[in-house]
C-alpha cells in the first residue's frame, strides 16, 4: 500500500531585514578576516593604504584596515637568495634562479677572441623591501640581466688563460664590484653578496687540445725528474768512489813510506855490525840465504871446475 | 517603504562615492580622460614625486587610466650580426625603460606589447649599425688599459698568448652610441631609455669551427714546446752527468798517481840517502839485496849448476878453503 503523505512544504519566509542582517553579516566576516595579517621570521611586510606604501612590519601579527584600504605585501628579506647561470638545479622555489637557455648563457668570447665556457652564480638578499616592490618590475630578471651583462662584460676583457685557471677568483671579485655598482646606480633594494665562479672550461672541440697541454707539461717534468734521477744515482756514487781511490793511494804513500824507512832503519842497523867485522858477516849472510834458498831449488848440479864436456851426461829436456 | 527608500539611497550613494574615489598604487601612475580625452596632469608620474593614495574625480564622465610607473625591460631577440672586420656573431642586449609620459605613451602605443615591438625595431637597428661600424673586439672588450696576468708558463712557450688586442672605444661606448641613438626616437612615445647593454655576444655557428680550430692549434704548439723543452733539459742534465763522471774519475786518476808518485820519490830518496852514506854501506848494500835476490827469485823450477871452484862449494874438494882469488 502507497501512503502519500503530504509533507508540509517548508515556507521561505525571508523577511527583507533578515536578508540586510545576513549581508551585514558576511561585510563583518570578511572585514574581520581582512583585518590581520602574519609576517615569518625570515620576512617584512610592505604595508600600503589607498596604494600608497606606509611602513615596515616586521616579523609577527599585525592588524590593518579592511577591505582593501590597507595591503600588506610579504617579502622575504632575510633570506638567501640565488641565481644560476649556465647550469641549472631543477625544483627551485625561485622563479629566477635558473635561466631559459642555460647553453646560451655559458658560451662566452674571451679578450684575446677565444671561446670558453662559464658557469656562475650570484647571491644576493632583498636590501629594501619597498624598493624591491616599487622600483623595478621584474626584479629578478633584471637581476639576471645586469649580472650576465657584467660577467661577459668581465670576461671579455680577459684573456682566455685568465679565465680557465689564472684569474678565476679576480674574474669573480672584478664581476662583484661592477655589479655592485650598476646596482647601486638602479636603486633596486637588491643586495649582491657573492659571485662564485663553478665550472670553467674549454668548449669541447678543443678540450683535448688544452688536456694536452697539461699532458706536455707532466711530461716534460718527467723527462728532466728522469735524467736528474739518473744524475744523483751515478754521480755521488762516482764521488765516492774517487775517494776511495785517493784514500788508497795515500794509503800506499804512507805504507811505501814507512815500509822505505823500516828497510833503511834496518839497513842501518846491519851495516852498523858489518862495519865491525865486513868479511865474517857477508860469509855469515851468505851462508844463511843459501840455507834458505838450496833447499827450495829444483835439480841442482855440482861440476868439478876441472871437468870438461860434461853436458852430454845430462839429461836435458 | 522608509526603510526601502534608504536602502536604496545608500546604493546610489555608493555607486556615485566610488566612481569618485580611485586609489594609485605606488606602481603606477594614472592619467584622467574625458570620453577618451586626456584632462589634466598625470598622477603619480614623477619618479621622484610619490602622488599615490586616494585620489578623487568626477563620477560617470571621468574615466582612470592605470600605466606602469615602475622601470621595465626590453630584452630583444638575438640577432646575427656583422661586424666592421667581417665576423659574423650573434649579439643579444637588453634595456632598461620606463614611461616617463604616460598620456602620450597612451595615445600613440596603447599598450606595453606595441611599445616593446617598436623597442625591437629601433634598438635592434641601432645596435646593428653601430655594431657593423666597429671591429668584433670593440664590443667583447672595455677597458683600454687593462694589462693581462699572463701565465709563465705558457708565454715562455708562446708570446703572442695571454695578449689582450688594443682596442680604441670598448664596449660601454658602444652601449652609450647605441642608447644615444635610440634615446630621441623612443622619447616621442612618452619612453624614457635608460640604458642599453650587450648580454650576450657569441660566433656564430660557421665561424666558431675556425675560432676551435686556431685554439686548438694554439694550444697544440705549447704542448710540442713542453715536450722538447722536457727532453732538451733532460739531455743537458745527462750531458751534465757524463762530464761530471768523467772529471771526477779523472781527477781521481790524477790525485792518486801524484799521491803515490810523491811517495816512491820520497821512499827513493830515503833509501838513497841511506845506501849512498858511505862507500861500505853501498858495497853492503849491494851485497844484501843480491843475497836477497837469490833468495826471491830461485824457485823449485829452477836447475842450478854450481862448479866445485865456487864459494859454497869449496870445501867439496879441500878441507881447507883455498883463499880466494
Amino acid at each position: 500500500m502507497n501512503n502519500v503523505v503530504d509533507l508540509p512544504r517548508p515556507v521561505l519566509n525571508v523577511s527583507p531585514k533578515l536578508l540586510l542582517y545576513a549581508g551585514i553579516a558576511v561585510l563583518l566576516l570578511t572585514g574581520v578576516f581582512s583585518s590581520y595579517y602574519t609576517v615569518s621570521s625570515d620576512s617584512e611586510a610592505v604595508v600600503q593604504r589607498f596604494g600608497k606604501f606606509q611602513f615596515l612590519a616586521k616579523p609577527g601579527l599585525h592588524f590593518k584596515l579592511p577591505y582593501g584600504v590597507d595591503t600588506a605585501t610579504i617579502v622575504p628579506v632575510r633570506r638567501q637568495l640565488k641565481l644560476e647561470f649556465g647550469f641549472g638545479t631543477p625544483n627551485s622555489t625561485n622563479r629566477d634562479q635558473s635561466g631559459d637557455e642555460p647553453e646560451l648563457e655559458r658560451d662566452m668570447v674571451t679578450g684575446d677572441l677565444n671561446a670558453a665556457q662559464v658557469e656562475w652564480i650570484v647571491q644576493y638578499s632583498i636590501s629594501s623591501p619597498e624598493k624591491y616592490l616599487f622600483q623595478v618590475r621584474s626584479p629578478g630578471a633584471t637581476l639576471r640581466d645586469l649580472t650576465e651583462s657584467v660577467m661577459c662584460e668581465v670576461i671579455g676583457d680577459r684573456t682566455v688563460d685568465e679565465v680557465l685557471t689564472i684569474g678565476r677568483t679576480e674574474i669573480a671579485q672584478e664581476a662583484l664590484k661592477r655589479l655592485k655598482s650598476v646596482l647601486l646606480g638602479l636603486d633596486m633594494g637588491i643586495t649582491a653578496e657573492q659571485i662564485q665562479l663553478k665550472n670553467v672550461h674549454p668548449p669541447a672541440p678543443v678540450q683535448r687540445s688544452f688536456d694536452e697541454v697539461n699532458r706536455a707539461q707532466q711530461e716534460r717534468e718527467q723527462l728532466i725528474n728522469e735524467a736528474n734521477g739518473d744524475y744523483n744515482r751515478v754521480i755521488p756514487k762516482a764521488r765516492g768512489l774517487a775517494d776511495q781511490r785517493i784514500s788508497g793511494a795515500e794509503g800506499f804513500a804512507v805504507q811505501r813510506i814507512n815500509e822505505a824507512q823500516g828497510d833503511v832503519a834496518r839497513f842501518k842497523e846491519l851495516l852498523l855490525q858489518y862495519d865491525k867485522a865486513p868479511a865474517i858477516t857477508k860469509q855469515r849472510l851468505y851462508l844463511e840465504t843459501m840455507n834458505e834458498v838450496l833447499p827450495k831449488l829444483g835439480p841442482k848440479i855440482v861440476i868439478d871446475e876441472d871437468a870438461k864436456q860434461f853436458l852430454p851426461l845430462l839429461n836435458l829436456k | 517603504m522608509k526603510t526601502i527608500i534608504i536602502l536604496f539611497l545608500t546604493a546610489i550613494g555608493i555607486i556615485v562615492v566610488s566612481s569618485m574615489a580611485y586609489t594609485v598604487d605606488q606602481t603606477e601612475q594614472v592619467f584622467i580622460t574625458e570620453f577618451g580625452k586626456p584632462v589634466g596632469k598625470a598622477i603619480n608620474s614623477d619618479p621622484a614625486k610619490n602622488e599615490a593614495g586616494l585620489h578623487w574625480k568626477l563620477p560617470f564622465i571621468q574615466q582612470v587610466n592605470r600605466i606602469e610607473k615602475r622601470i621595465l625591460s626590453w630584452d630583444g631577440p638575438a640577432s646575427e650580426m656583422t661586424t666592421r672586420d667581417k665576423l659574423y656573431v650573434t649579439v643579444d642586449n637588453f634595456a632598461r625603460w620606463r614611461i616617463s609620459d604616460p598620456q602620450v605613451y597612451f595615445t600613440k602605443l596603447r599598450d606595453e606589447r606595441s611599445a616593446l615591438s617598436r623597442l625591437d625595431d629601433i634598438i635592434g637597428s641601432e645596435t646593428l649599425s653601430v655594431i657593423a661600424s666597429h671591429d668584433l673586439i670593440e664590443v667583447i672588450r672595455s677597458d683600454k688599459d687593462r694589462k693581462p696576468a699572463r701565465d709563465e708558463a705558457l708565454t715562455a712557450a708562446n708570446s703572442n698568448l695571454g695578449l689582450l688586442p688594443p682596442i680604441r672605444y670598448g664596449r660601454s661606448v658602444l652601449d652609450q652610441q647605441i642608447l644615444a641613438a635610440a634615446q630621441p626616437i623612443v622619447k616621442a612615445w612618452g619612453i624614457e631609455l635608460l640604458d642599453v647593454r650587450f648580454k650576450r655576444i657569441n660566433y656564430k655557428s660557421g665561424v666558431i669551427d675556425k675560432i676551435y680550430a686556431r685554439m686548438a692549434s694554439e694550444r697544440n704548439q705549447i704542448a710540442d714546446r713542453f715536450r722538447s723543452e722536457g727532453a732538451g733539459e733532460a739531455a743537458k742534465i745527462i750531458g751534465r752527468k757524463e762530464r761530471d763522471l768523467l772529471s771526477i774519475q779523472s781527477e781521481a786518476y790524477r790525485k792518486e798517481q801524484e799521491v803515490k808518485g810523491k811517495a816512491d820519490a820520497e821512499a827513493t830518496g830515503i833509501y838513497a840517502a841511506a845506501y849512498n852514506s858511505s862507500p861500505s854501506a853501498a858495497d853492503f848494500y849491494q851485497f844484501v839485496k843480491t843475497l836477497d835476490t837469490y833468495q826471491k827469485t830461485l824457485g823449485k823450477d829452477t836447475t842450478t849448476i854450481f862448479t866445485s871452484n865456487s864459494d859454497l862449494f869449496r870445501l867439496f874438494k879441500h878441507i881447507e878453503a883455498p883463499k880466494a882469488p
